[in-house]
């Protein structure tokens, strides 16, 4: 225990000497994180100094391996590290769909030749990487995904068409999932590949979302040729690797941790709605609307401290990951609603200095996505009733 | 601390689990209701659960208890709100026993103590005046006379009172209602001349009491605590009750859920067991994970009661709001599932609903402790 201690102090103080100042508030958008790659680009001088102190400390992926570019923390410290940094206020330096959701799956299920590939340059924000999972036809039924991969001596000869793969016009590589036995029943004939986007074949075209940014693509695959090297896990049982890897991006989604750091919702209310004199927000019905959502955060918080206390435990549910991906996403929808409904018009305003370019609705239209992406709420209240609660039925 | 049970924790329990399961179902509480029993639970049992040392989980052990905190309290609580096994545990191993504990002088401490631990005491708590829970609002008064007190007023919903052989009684010895300053903490005996219990049926079938003083005379060594500092007292043993009572409406949650799956897996309409239809299995997932929310969100409280106790303000009317609004929901979505079986008395359903409808009013149902919040967070 005061091994952990110290670690805190050394922890606090580290964080204390290296992070900037500017490094320490909030995100307001999502171009303010560094998200690494063969062509990426620092938005300022601190967000560079922040991410090379913290890539050289192994602290972009701090529970990794030493050996794959990680921190080599134990889950204890892991926890004490993202307590401290939440406590400052601090902004992780890296976001990655490589951290949140490839290099779990690479770590249980990819070779050693693989990891040794893949996982350091993840971790150095070297390369970036998209998900190629929905398809027009296969968003919530994933598993009747139609892209083919077929053989061709040592390679795969892959055709189709993925949909609302985020940033795919600015990733290196895509971990994808494609049908290698159209025969078999729909989840046996998958499998879960990686290539080069740069590849020849690859095409990506925007779509425009109604915050007004278009983060994710529709993406083509025309004869693209891959060494069958490159599938992760066993050929056909790609399903496997693709469920684990859902499970870390539900968490992520989920936002476990993220959340609670800026002002209270209470007192950004106050700042544009006002308070009576004995300093009660003057809106009753906002404020009861505020603290019954301040305590469904605090619970929410509460459960995922025990959600990871129960996994040290050995005691946590598989599924589990979905009852957390549901009720944080609800969560974040309701406190973007509370935000919008406490600016007032002033939270209307969609491009100006002011505004900071509209970052409040457009924030608010994004957490839109939040209960659909990664799996919708729907599927997950599915997940949990039949995994969970062992429900009859399909 | 890490959000889950120790294997010392687990072991009480898996012990109350099975005294609490074996001796007090549903059908107990069923019996003395129907029976209209006078004391409104049974002495056996109590005396029982003195011998597996439950009643003085939280009295120290230089004064016959076994001293633990918070969080096993809350164990045998979340066991209680399984079966709604009525029993003073609350009112005397809970709350006299927190209030003597921590405020009581060493005679008072060794009067009574001892004697909770034991199982031969029984202790109430009067507190409530009004309709709804406002602590600041007492308004019962105690003024001077002689080298004692006079006890004017009423205390509406006193849990437990009409069997009681020791009240504690909040008292105004100063300032107005509304005001923290002037309360006083008071240990009346409930034989004294002046007073006047009224036992009142409640929709539960547990045990209350309405109580008038009339010119009750206390002396000076009742006063528990000091004259016109009972406030922060009084809070404190609250929070604690408020932590406990989270934990039972959590057990009390839980069992009507699993009721009610185990219902959906039996149940056949339209050719198909009910539990397959997807409107109700949705419904059914999000209730548990309210459910596994709620039980985070108490335990929560209940370390931090052990363990910051100062602070623990915050934590414990999250649990306790969090744990009214789903209990709630539990017992609203139980009936509705159960259809019309859930509407007989025949069925236990209902009295799950019952019991959750108290325990949300008991120390600040969910808007009082979300308003409690927002005071908290300064907004
Ligand atoms: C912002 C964002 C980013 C994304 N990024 C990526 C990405 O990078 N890579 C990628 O591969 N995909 C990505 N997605 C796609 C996402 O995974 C899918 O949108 C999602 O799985 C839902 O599929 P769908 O859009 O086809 O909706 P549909 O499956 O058509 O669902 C429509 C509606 O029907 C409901 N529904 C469907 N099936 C059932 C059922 N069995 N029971 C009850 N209701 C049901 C759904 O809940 C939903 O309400 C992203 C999506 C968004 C919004």
């Amino acid at each position: 225990m005061s091994d952990l201690e110290t670690f805190r102090r050394e922890t606090r103080a580290w964080l204390e000497a290296n992070c900037p100042p500017e490094m320490r508030r909030p995100m307001t958008s999502e171009s303010d994180t560094y998200w690494g790659g063969r062509n990426a680009k620092f938005s300022s001088e601190p967000q560079r100094v922040w991410f090379e102190r913290m890539r050289d400390k192994g602290w972009t992926v701090p529970d990794w391996p030493k050996e794959y570019g990680g921190g080599g923390l134990e889950p204890a410290e892991h926890k004490v590290l993202r307590e401290e940094m939440a406590a400052m206020g601090v902004r992780s330096p890296l976001s990655s769909f490589g951290i949140w959701m490839l290099g779990p799956a690479l770590l249980k299920y990819g070779t050693e030749a693989q990891k040794k590939e893949h996982l350091p340059d993840i971790a150095a924000g070297l390369i970036r990487w998209c998900q190629g999972y929905s398809e027009p036809n296969a968003g919530s039924d994933l598993a009747s995904l139609q892209t083919r991969a077929d053989s061709d001596g040592d390679d795969y000869i892959i055709n189709g068409q993925k949909i609302w793969t985020s940033y795919a016009n600015y990733a290196d590589w895509i971990f994808c999932l494609v049908r290698t036995d159209p025969a078999a029943k729909k989840h046996d004939g998958i499998s879960f590949i990686l290539f080069d986007m740069a590849s020849k074949g690859v095409s990506t075209k925007p779509i425009l979302l109604i915050s007004g940014y278009s983060p994710f693509c529709e993406t083509f695959f025309d004869n693209v040729r891959v060494p069958k090297s490159h599938v992760v896990g066993q050929v056909n049982r790609g399903w496997d690797v693709a469920k684990y890897l859902l499970q870390h991006e539900r968490a992520m989604i989920s936002g476990t941790g993220e959340r609670g750091i800026g002002r209270p919702l209470g007192q950004v209310a106050a700042d544009s709605v006002g308070s009576d004199d004995s300093g009660r927000l003057d809106d009753a019905v906002l404020r009861g609307q505020i603290a019954a959502f301040d305590i469904d955060e605090a619970a929410f918080a509460a459960v995922a401290e025990r959600a990871v206390d129960l996994a040290k435990a050995g005691q946590s549910h598989p599924a589990f990951s979905s009852a957390m991906k549901y009720y944080g996403t609800e969560l974040n929808k309701r406190r973007h609603e509370i935000l919008m409904s406490a600016g007032g018009i002033d939270a209307l305003e969609w491009e100006s200095e002011r505004s900071r370019g509209g970052a409040r609705p457009r924030a608010w239209l994004r957490t839109k996505a939040n209960s659909i992406e990664g799996g919708t709420s729907e599927v997950m209240l599915g997940i949990v009733a039949k995994r969970i609660l062992d429900l009859p039925g399909a | 601390m890490p959000l889950v049970l120790t294997e010392e924790q687990s072991m009480l329990r898996d012990s109350a689990r099975g005294l609490i399961s074996d001796k007090a179902p549903v059908s107990h509480l069923r019996s003395l209701r129907d029976s209209k029993d006078e004391t409104g639970f049974s002495r056996e049992l109590w005396k029982a659960f003195a011998e597996m040392g439950f009643s003085g989980l939280l009295v120290p052990e230089n004064f016959g208890g076994s001293g633990l905190g918070c969080v096993e309290a809350g164990i045998v609580m979340e066991e209680i709100g399984r079966t709604l096994m009525p029993s003073p545990f609350l009112s005397t191993a809970v709350l006299a026993a927190s209030a003597l504990s921590r405020s009581g002088n060493d005679a008072q401490k060794s009067a009574h103590l001892p004697r909770i631990a034991d199982g031969s005491l029984l202790a109430a708590l009067a507190i409530d005046e009004g309709a709804k829970h406002r602590p600041l609002q007492i308004n019962l008064q105690a003024v001077r006379s002689g080298n004692g007190f006079k006890l004017n007023g009423a205390k509406a919903l006193v849990v437990d009172g009409h069997t009681a052989d020791l009240l504690i009684v909040a008292a105004r010895t100063g300032g107005a209602a509304g005001e923290r300053d002037g309360l006083t903490l008071f240990l009346v005996d409930p034989k004294a001349r002046g007073i006047a219990i009224e036992r009142t049926v409640m929709v539960d079938a547990h045990n209350a009491a309405r109580i008038e003083f009339s010119n009750v005379e206390v002396n000076a060594d009742q006063v528990l605590g000091e004259v016109d500092q009972g406030g922060a007292l009084l809070e404190g043993v609250l929070n604690i009750g408020r932590g406990a009572v989270a934990s039972e409406m959590v057990g009390l949650s839980e069992e009507v859920f699993g009721r009610t799956v185990t219902y959906l897996k039996e149940r056949k309409q339209f050719g198909k067991l009910i539990g397959e239809f997807q409107a109700l299995q949705h419904r059914a997932s999000q209730l548990y994970i309210d459910i596994e929310i709620t039980r985070a969100a108490v335990l929560k409280a209940l370390q931090t009661l052990d363990g910051d106790f100062e602070h623990a303000g915050a934590a414990v009317s999250v649990a306790k709001a969090k744990a009214g609004t789903t209990a709630t929901l539990a017992v609203q979505e139980g009936v509705q599932m159960h259809g019309g079986m859930g509407m007989t008395d025949q069925f236990d359903i209902g009295f799950f609903m019952k019991r959750a409808r108290v325990c949300q009013e008991l120390f600040g149902d969910s808007n009082y402790h979300a308003d409690q919040l927002a005071r908290m967070k300064g907004y």
